[in-house]
């Protein structure tokens, strides 16, 4: 990496700070807890708005996992997520009513919160609807998974965010709160992602699963990227650049390995397609909040208003991780 | 009293306490250093804790490093500590915190009383070993290291080069042979205090103190200098990963770890609930006497490091993206790329699949759309027909196909009408077996109802691309299994190639082929290509067809001939 790559990179990355330390004046305390916080907690971190329905099981999940406290920035709910979340005793809670594009889709609050919080600490970064599996998760907490990171010398763990949906039209059966989302959205596209490296940043850049394959046929180049790096040892010199799909400093998006070998990586089973999804794609359509003027809500919207039924006769049925390693989608790497 | 405990602690100190009181306990005395990275405190907590065992003693706390001689000069003073203060001892076991004993205390002693004379420590020489990291062997020896591996990788990288080209050489003393090994031994009581005791001991420790990992030698290397009698393996389970660091159990290891019949484990989780409370409980179900046997975890923890270091062949993913150049194959496993033979038969896609046990699919690169086997909309790995999202990355659509259906030849058609992204990347791949019956589509043209001046125009282009095509099969760079024929030779004899093809896919039964495919008709086709030549194109991929008179396809099914002397 010449020079001035470098140099460039770390503007980049100060722009980041400075970004996120400006947008912090945007973010109101709600419940705050972080007193709490002990020295090798596991932190999690996610921006929600009106997920009320899904909040019961996220934290339930990620609680089994072993994370010891949840940051939340509420961007305007109005269905009671809010209070909610400030009775959580590991919780703590900031609002704001400012703009999720502005903010780099949430990712500038997000990056305060971290900056704040989370230096020295392993930090998860995930949306509601996202939910982490890695290699032996179920007999392993979060934390043999991060204490082997630490003792290997890695700070990033990626993960592929792998879309999940239900066989049939998406509304035919409703989620309720507390429920395992799984048990409805329990399929998904087992091989069909593809994968190029961004020259700029390292990372690699996935595509595909049934969103490209249903909404995007036309024009893959928009299907949404699937590469996510949500576990980080965080310091506080790190930022995120767009969501959790890539990071600086560089060497963290390394999380592959480009030598044939593998390195221990997860999925992040997204629970996105529920009966909640039309609703949802709906509201952003007019709010315009998300990524290339929701080009993909768009989308999104204009399959579901005939039911679109994601699920065709090769999905897979979701097991268990052990599956997912062994159809190529994660790996278990060295950890044996 | 017969076996005595040296113990290394770091960190994870209730571990430790509750390590200690099982030792103790059962009839083990312990001494136990702990690094100076403890705080004051918990130290005077970790002491007062094991206040009551009376068989437990502490000595000088010193900084260790891995890698260092630190960790070699603190098991020496907890050594001289415990055989100083317990005489009656016989065999003595270094173990760290995190050491787990697998079987009860009881056994492991009638084992060793079995075996007074023996020496328990892993000791080969430098020549015997695979597990050097930063490449360096008998160098370990030679050289001097006075950086940290660890903390100074630059200047430990750049003193190793300096003294290579210096030629420097330490002299190894005393006629040492060096030997390395696992750094947990059992040693006996008479080879320890003769180490400790050796009137060399200086010179060997001032000539360590700048050996590289000298814990794993140190002693690997004195024993052979006083032992009557080793037995050259540890009794404790390590196992290493390719970065050097120890392998971690957990609770999911139960079963594995108790199967392994090993005395003690290394390292264990400190969280790892479920291991310590089963181990070191005192009603436990092991067989009595048996011989430690850690064939299962051996394989286990190889399997991972080449899951780490090789990963599988032909999968692309979220943490395995080789560079071109350390891909090895490109793709999983083996397939087939007939070209020409769709456009030669009728038919040809539902012959084959009688004949050979593959799965036939039609043209996967067409413009249209991808042409599935069973024409269904989307195929294994829910791969989609449409040719949008293949054309967005052909080469991934195709290692995604053979990765997806691993365990199932496939087959499929390509040809100059498709896209030729991937032409090249078949070329260059070692499991591509890639059959060509050159000029084939001008037998389609030949069969067409187009007017001749856009059939001249539109087979100058298809063979100008297959000519592109066969350009790549043939170059240097090429890895694919290729044959190629004319149309001309494949038409005077198809029995004998088409038989070729079947054997190399593997034919449902393994008899010579009784039925062909129907060929098209080609009479006339010679005059055909001259109709061509007349209009001023040149059709060389097909081969020489006389303009006069039409080849007799040798389609006949050719017997042996029967032979009487």
């Amino acid at each position: 990496m010449s020079i001035w790559t470098s140099y460039r990179l770390r503007l980049k990355r100060r722009q980041c700070h400075i970004r996120a330390f400006r947008k912090r004046r945007e973010l109101t305390q709600v419940a705050n807890r972080t007193d709490a916080i002990r020295p090798g907690d596991i932190l999690s971190f996610s921006t929600i708005r009106n997920e009320c329905v899904r909040l019961p099981y996220f934290l339930s999940y990620y609680r089994d996992l072993g994370v010891n406290h949840f940051l939340f920035v509420d961007n305007g709910s109005d269905d009671g997520s809010a209070e909610y979340l400030s009775e959580q005793p590991d919780v703590s809670l900031w609002s704001t009513d400012a703009s999720y594009k502005s903010a780099n889709f949430g990712v500038n609050w997000i990056g305060w919160l971290q900056r704040k919080y989370a230096h020295r600490h392993w930090s998860l970064v995930v949306d509601p609807d996202e939910f982490l599996v890695y290699p032996f998760c179920d007999t392993r907490p979060l934390r043999a998974l991060t204490d082997w990171l630490d003792n290997s010398g890695v700070r990033s763990f990626g993960a592929l965010l792998l879309d999940m949906y239900p066989k049939g039209p998406m509304d035919s059966l409703s989620y309720a709160a507390g429920q395992d989302p799984f048990d409805i959205a329990g399929w998904f596209d087992s091989g069909n992602y593809t994968i190029t490296r961004n020259p700029k940043y390292g990372n690699l850049w996935i595509q595909g699963g049934p969103r490209a394959r249903v909404f995007f046929r036309d024009n893959p180049r928009k299907a949404p990227a699937l590469n996510k790096i949500p576990l980080v040892k965080w310091h506080r010199k790190y930022a995120y650049i767009s969501s959790t799909h890539a990071i600086l400093p560089r060497g963290l998006n390394l999380v592959y390995d480009q030598w044939g070998g593998e390195k221990a990586s997860g999925c992040l089973l997204h629970a996105k397609f529920l009966d909640t999804f039309s609703a949802k794609s709906a509201e952003e359509l007019t709010r315009g909040q998300h990524y290339a003027d929701s080009y993909e809500y768009r989308a999104y919207h204009e399959g579901t208003r005939e039911s679109t039924d994601l699920w065709c006769s090769w999905s897979e049925k979701y097991l268990n991780w052990r599956q997912l390693e062994m159809l190529g989608l994660m790996s278990k790497g060295n950890w044996a | 009293m017969s076996l005595g405990i040296v113990m290394l602690v770091h960190d994870a100190l209730d571990r430790a306490e509750q390590l200690v009181r099982h030792w103790a306990t059962h009839g083990c005395p312990v001494v136990i250093h702990v690094d100076t990275c403890v705080t004051r405190k918990d130290y005077a907590d970790f002491v007062a804790a094991l206040d009551d065992l009376d068989n437990v003693k502490f000595c000088k706390r010193r900084n260790c490093e891995w890698g260092t001689w630190s960790l070699v000069a603190a098991s020496q003073t907890a050594s001289e500590v415990l055989l100083g203060s317990f005489p009656d001892l016989r065999h003595i076991m270094l173990v760290s915190g995190s050491c787990l004993p697998l079987r009860p205390i009881s056994e492991m002693l009638a084992y060793l009383q079995d075996r007074p004379q023996t020496d328990f420590i892993e000791s080969v020489t430098t020549e015997d070993v695979p597990w050097t990291i930063g490449g360096l062997d008998i160098e370990r020896f030679t050289l001097r290291f006075p950086f940290s591996w660890k903390r100074h990788r630059r200047l430990f990288d750049r003193g190793v080069e300096i003294q290579r080209k210096l030629g420097v050489k330490r002299k190894i003393p005393g006629g040492l042979v060096p030997h390395l090994g696992s750094q947990w031994w059992c040693l006996t009581r008479k080879t320890l205090s003769a180490i400790l005791n050796d009137p060399q001991r200086p010179v060997f420790d001032k000539y360590f103190r700048y050996v590289w990992i000298p814990d794993e030698s140190y002693y690997q290397t004195l024993a052979r200098r006083h032992s009557t009698r080793i037995e050259s393996r540890s009794l404790t389970l390590s196992k290493f990963n390719f970065q050097g660091k120890p392998h971690v159990f957990y609770d999911d290891h139960l079963q594995l770890l108790r199967r392994s019949d090993c005395f003690v484990a290394r390292k264990v989780w400190r969280y790892a609930d479920k291991l310590y409370d089963s181990f070191l409980s005192d009603q436990q179900l092991v067989v009595a006497g048996a011989e430690p046997n850690p064939g299962k975890i051996d394989r286990i923890f190889t399997k991972a490091i080449d899951r780490r270091t090789k990963g599988r062949a032909g999968l692309y993913m979220s943490s395995r993206f080789p560079s071109e150049g350390y891909r090895g194959n490109l793709t999983a496993a083996r397939y087939t790329v007939l070209e020409g033979f769709a456009e030669l038969y009728d038919g040809f896609d539902d012959w084959l699949a009688d004949t050979v046990s593959a799965r036939i699919h039609g043209h996967l690169f067409a413009e249209d759309k991808v042409h599935f086997a069973g024409g269904g909309q989307e195929f294994f790995g829910a791969l989609s027909d449409s040719a949008n999202l293949r054309n967005y990355n052909p080469t991934a659509f195709l290692t995604n196909l053979i990765w997806s259906t691993r365990g199932e030849r496939q087959c499929f058609h390509f040809g100059p009408c498709d896209n030729q992204d991937v032409s090249w990347v078949m070329a260059k791949d070692a499991n591509a077996r890639i059959y060509v019956v050159s000029g084939a589509w001008a037998v389609q043209l030949f069969h067409s109802n187009r007017s001749f001046p856009d059939i001249r125009r539109e087979a100058a282009r298809l063979q100008k691309i297959e000519s592109e095509h066969l350009t790549a099969l043939r170059s240097g760079y090429a890895r694919a299994r290729t044959q190629i024929w004319s149309l001309a030779d494949f038409v005077l004899n198809p029995t004998e190639l088409l038989q070729n093809v079947v054997d190399d896919i593997g034919p449902r039964t393994p008899t010579p082929l009784i039925n062909l495919p129907r060929m098209k008709p080609l009479q006339g086709f010679g005059q055909f290509l001259q109709d061509l030549k007349n209009q001023g194109m040149h059709p060389y991929l097909m081969g020489d067809f006389p303009a006069g008179h039409d080849l007799v396809p040798a389609t006949r099914i050719q017997r042996k001939p029967y032979l009487v002397n």
